[in-house]
């Protein structure tokens, strides 16, 4: 499955400094769809190069993450079970502080 | 030469006390002139309707409330017909604080005086400083060294004299943050740390008050409207804090200028349309700038929380809870970001100030000295024969520091000192080197800046 991931707000520190990825993503085995639970897992695991603890907490993202699935808070389409779709961008955001 | 240096340093300082002395004259002139559009208001109300700034206090028989002046200042805002002249006399009528008048504050308060606020008020404790400048673009050079608060308010009122303006010299806290927040219709925040924004929105919950929050650092903004038409609250959306390593500071990430300019100017545009009645708030949505690759994008965020702690349904958040919450602890961060966190981590013998630093450089003691800051902060300036090795790459390029001393010391044993800006990151690294074994490093207390305060004064700090 083809998905867009961007990182935004410094979180793209943790990734090289490389915001947008187009990536590739297999739905697990067994499984009928991939869920964002399943996808955290993969970007940990291949995107995220240094300080996983700025990007996880747990097993979901650290508090002062947004996470947006096509441009729409996941809180609203369920959060970790949110399922993925061909060519869906995922967000993820860290809220800023500073002014 | 000698004499033309001290000539010119002497000029420099004249002109110095001069530009002082003229900035606090123009700051009177515009007080006394906002006062006496006051009185002159107060005296026509009696007599005739005159050309009266407050809205409150005058009825110019046109049943809107708009003086003659008033119509001509703020004719192109009454020409658009989805603004016009009700919503003109709305925004007259109301009162708007913003909180900080820093990078996003500048030019929300610059845009909101000129365009017809009844009431303005400014909370800040800060004062301006050259580095500043560069974002802070409602301050002059003049004012440097000066309350922040003055400063925006004098260039408030330069813009325009007939908008009430209110100078809160002071930081807001939870004792009082309820007061001054409760005299004014709609709060924008524009300020730069954690625990400010949870206050600020849980004060603005307590009072019901509508906050537009808008935050901007490095190359990116953040702008939302919280608290308004059923949307959420700070807190719906982030109810736990970050953890500290997560909330950077301009002070330490930097900021491009223009950045914080742009979210202020759509911080007073939403508070303009909030005021006036018009247009449909950033409710419920997020705006997210990105200044590098030129894109904006407005995303759908969550709405109000049932289960939020301060605005959800059986929440019981008082006044009395609200004063008594300590916001520094709960985002384990101080309230004022412009005061960095000074660590302790070594012990005062593997420390070293940078006095007696300079004078074993004087000695010719043979060392190495290795600057653990970023390479960017590296090629701004740094010590002659200092060795970058930024901390987030200690590890791998210990073989560097190995080979160095190696080549140094010859016979002898060479020191190891390590210096980066504060004097915070070098103790990090400081006790990671020793850690793996070079137990002779040493940290030099206080980092570049102390150097240049009391080793060489005409060293940069940044």
């Amino acid at each position: 499955m083809q998905l867009t991931v961007e990182f935004g707000g410094g979180l793209e520190l943790l990734c090289n400094s490389v915001k947008i990825h187009n990536i590739n993503i297999e739905t697990p085995k067994g499984a009928q769809q991939l869920a964002m639970r399943d996808l955290l897992v993969w970007v940990q695991n291949n995107l995220i190069k240094e300080r996983p603890e700025m990007f996880i907490k747990g097993d979901t993202v650290r508090p002062g993450v947004l996470v947006l699935v096509n441009d729409c808070d996941w809180e609203l389409s369920g959060q970790l079970d949110t399922t993925l779709e061909e060519k869906d961008v995922v967000v993820f955001i860290s809220t800023l502080h500073g002014g | 030469m000698d004499s033309g240096g001290a000539d010119a340093a002497r000029i420099l300082s004249e002109i110095k006390g001069l530009k002082a002395t003229k900035s606090d004259i123009e700051a009177k002139i515009s007080a006394l002139e906002a006062q006496l559009k006051d009185l002159n208001c107060r005296n026509d109300a009696v007599s005739s309707n005159g050309s009266c700034p407050l809205a409150t206090s005058l009825d110019s028989g046109l049943g809107h409330g708009l003086s003659p002046e008033m119509i001509h200042r703020y004719s192109r805002q009454l020409l658009l017909p989805s603004f016009g002249v009700q919503a003109q006399s709305n925004l007259l009528k109301s009162s708007i604080l913003v909180v900080g008048a820093g990078g996003l504050g500048s030019p929300a308060l610059l845009y909101l005086a000129a365009c017809g606020v009844g009431r303005l008020g400014i909370v800040d404790n800060d004062e301006v400083e050259l580095n500043n400048m560069h974002r802070q673009i409602i301050h002059t050079e003049a004012y440097i060294g000066r309350l922040k608060v003055e400063s925006a308010a004098a260039a408030c009122r330069a813009i325009n004299s007939t908008v009430q303006i209110v100078e809160h010299k002071e930081a807001l806290r939870t004792s009082n943050a309820l007061e001054i927040l409760s005299k004014y219709d709609v709060v924008v925040d524009a300020t730069d740390n954690a625990p400010g924004r949870y206050m600020i929105s849980d004060c603005c919950v307590v009072l019901g008050k509508p906050l537009v929050s808008g935050a901007a650092l490095g190359l990116e903004g953040q702008l939302s409207v919280y608290n308004y038409n059923g949307g959420p609250c700070y807190r719906c959306l982030f109810p736990t804090p970050p953890p500290t390593t997560a909330c950077q500071r301009c002070s330490d990430s930097g900021v491009l200028g223009v950045v914080p300019g742009i979210i202020g100017c759509l911080q007073a545009l939403e508070a303009i349309k909030i005021a006036s009645a018009v247009g449909e708030p950033l409710v419920g949505r997020m705006l997210l700038f990105d200044a590098l690759s030129g894109r904006i994008r407005i995303v759908k965020i969550r709405g109000r929380s049932l289960h939020c702690e301060v605005c959800g349904e059986n929440a019981t958040f008082t006044r009395q809870q609200f004063q008594e919450f300590d916001y520094e602890k709960f985002t384990q961060s101080p309230l004022s970001a412009s005061a960095p966190p000074k660590l302790n981590l070594l012990s005062g013998d593997s420390r070293i100030s940078s006095k007696d630093y300079n004078e074993r450089l004087k000695n010719g003691e043979v060392h190495i000295l290795v600057d653990v800051r970023p390479e960017h902060h590296f090629r701004i300036v740094s010590l002659p024969n200092s060795l970058n090795i930024p901390l987030s790459t200690l590890e791998k390029r210990l073989a560097e520091i190995s080979s160095a001393l190696r080549e140094a010391e010859g016979q002898r044993d060479a020191s190891l000192y390590v210096i980066c800006r504060r004097g915070n990151d070098s103790q990090r690294a400081v006790n990671y080197l020793h850690d793996i074994g070079f137990t002779s490093a040493k940290d030099i207390i206080g980092g570049l800046e102390s150097w240049a305060r009391d080793v060489d004064p005409s060293f940069p700090t940044y």
